[in-house]
């Protein structure tokens, strides 16, 4: 599992290949930072101050911001592994044409996971700067922000790059968006899950950026309890199944 | 000490050893039980037309495709377990050229060695001797798109090289290219056959077939329907000369009546009538004597072609 193998290779072609498109790179850094200020700042000198679910309160943007870096790392995760592959998978077929060598599907996921961790990796050590100046960590459990945010993407990239392997149009991209909203607006993101009513909250509790956006919290807020270990392992096991599915797929897809 | 592991890998003996291999895709059988053997050294054919099972075949020797059926050695090796084992030793040239549009050509040639576990400095050698090998050296540092047709081909041979391959598999490396690009291709083929790179190839085309294999396998619908040198299935199959007749009908099995007799057999098609004899001309002349006026005559060499419409009652192309 934490053995890249022949996928590091694939690493080295997708750093190859954002050489050049370095700009495209810079922008997934901005937008969770744009979110920040405008509902963070925005809608926080309305709202003032929250309750989390743990019981305590605090002032809005404090409450937003943990959101904002788990939905970061998601998204930086996300969007590689699906447009991305999609394209190498389908069109590009560049995973056909490494298969043709030793380099084994395993492979491929652990590559296509790992750079996706990288490049989430360093959208998410960015945000965590910006928090940091800004005051949003208020305790040294912020230092497991950043490996927690790597853990996020890994969960996401996982799952995200074996949803992708069902995709057979660009059409269907839309399926992706429509869970990936749904996700970053009621994940206990913008307001505590005390907001909905219980059946709701049962459901929400069941996805999995609700674990990130709480591991987040409790991180930055220093709210730690034993629920962080939930949390934890819930994005452990989708990484180990996610990667583990997505790898037996490739290989049901390609090597036919 | 060392231990010869791949045990079929001595001199002269089978690189690729094939029996009963079958390859089922659902209901539909692409490659029916055939008996494949290639010898190291050799430039070794699969001929047919598209659909015959050529690719299903040239998957599974590039072990990136399970058999349904029968038994399958590259290098002595079993593809099910040592798959990974026996593509370091492979070279691919795959039939759609998928080249990775995102890299400049030496970085193709660069990231794809990597794979096979060269290291940068190796790559880079290797992917130097390569571009000249394949007359991209000029064009190391552009994009693969805007390459014609002929160059990306070419890339790719370059690229499958990348490993030293023992063993060369071409899925119809011409196809798509124009003559000048062919005959540019085939020089190379040439120049890796004599430096003893084994080829397997497959083809549609019978020129090429003549001019690069040494030994080839007719298919047609999954299955092996003659197997030889090209020059062998020609005299075993074929006459050594043909004449091509046309006339000005819209059906030339009108015309066969009058032909009856005329070389050693008749192949009547829907544009013309073949006439499989040892002396095409004295052929050609006993039309004349007969009186029978065509729109045209050709006399002409055998050729594979002859061999395959021979064998399956149908030409090959289209």
């Amino acid at each position: 599992m934490l053995s890249l193998g022949l996928g590091r290779y694939l690493v080295l072609r997708n750093i190859t290949s954002f050489r050049r498109g370095w700009l495209v790179f810079l922008s997934g850094f901005f937008e969770p930072v744009f979110y920040l200020f405008s509902i963070g700042i925005g809608l926080g000198a309305l709202v003032t101050s929250v309750r989390t679910d743990s019981g305590l309160v605090v002032p809005y943007a404090d409450f937003v911001a943990p959101a904002m870096l788990a939905s970061a790392a998601m998204n930086g995760a996300i969007a590689d592994v699906t447009f991305n592959v999609f394209f190498k998978l389908r069109y590009a077929r560049i995973y056909d044409v490494m298969l043709a060598t030793p380099a084994s599907p395993r492979d491929i996921a652990a590559g296509e996971v790992a750079w996706a961790l990288i490049r989430g990796g360093i959208y998410s050590a960015g945000f965590v700067v910006v928090a940091a100046a800004m005051g949003f960590v208020h305790s040294l459990w912020g230092l497991l922000a950043l490996p927690a945010a790597l853990l996020i993407g890994a969960a996401f990239a996982a799952a995200g790059m074996y949803a992708t392997t069902f995709l057979t149009s660009w059409q269907q991209f839309d399926l992706v968006f429509l869970v990936i909203q749904p996700l970053f607006l009621f994940s206990a993101t913008f307001f505590p899950l005390g907001a909905y009513p219980p059946v709701l909250q049962g459901i929400v509790q069941l996805t999995p950026l609700y674990h990130a956006v709480s591991l987040e919290r409790a991180l930055l807020l220093g709210d730690v309890s034993l629920a962080v270990l939930g949390h934890t392992a819930y994005l452990m096991v989708l990484t180990v199944a996610g990667f583990a599915l997505v790898s037996r797929r490739i290989g049901r897809l390609l090597l036919t | 000490m060392t231990t010869d592991w791949a045990g079929g890998d001595q001199e002269g003996l089978a690189l690729i050893e094939a029996r009963g291999l079958t390859k089922r895709f659902g209901d539909f059988t692409a490659v029916d039980g055939i008996d494949v053997e290639v010898r190291r050294g050799e430039a070794f054919g699969f001929l047919g037309p598209n659909g015959a099972g050529k690719s299903s075949t040239m998957r599974m020797l590039g072990a990136v495709s399970p058999p349904s059926g029968g038994s399958l050695r590259i290098f002595g090796l079993d593809p099910d377990r040592d798959g990974p084992a026996i593509r370091a030793r492979l070279g691919v040239c795959p039939q759609r050229d998928l080249l990775d549009e995102e890299l400049s050509v030496q970085e193709n040639l660069w990231v794809y060695g990597r794979f096979f576990g060269l290291t940068r400095a190796e790559v880079r050698a290797r992917a130097e001797e390569l571009l000249e090998f394949a007359q991209l050296t000029e064009r190391r540092t552009d994009q693969v798109e805007p390459l014609s047709g002929g160059m990306k081909r070419r890339l790719v041979i370059a690229r499958s090289l990348i490993n030293n391959p023992e063993l060369l598999l071409l899925d119809e490396p011409t196809t798509g290219l124009d003559p000048q690009a062919r005959h540019i291709l085939w020089d190379r083929l040439f120049r890796l056959k004599r430096q003893g790179v084994t080829l397997v190839l497959t083809t549609h085309y019978m020129d090429e077939a003549e001019q690069l294999c040494d030994r080839l396998v007719i298919m047609d619908k999954g299955r092996i329907v003659a197997e030889g040198s090209p020059r062998d299935l020609i005299a075993e199959h074929s006459t050594r000369e043909v004449v091509e007749v046309r006339f000005d009908v819209d059906d030339h099995a009108d015309h066969a009546t009058e032909l009856q007799g005329v070389g050693e057999r008749l192949e009547v098609l829907p544009d013309r009538i073949l006439i499989y004899a040892g002396d095409g001309d004295a052929a050609a002349a006993a039309l004349v004597d007969r009186g029978v006026e065509p729109l045209s005559t050709l006399v002409r060499r055998s050729t594979l072609e002859d061999v395959f419409l021979h064998l399956t009652g149908r030409t090959l192309v289209d």
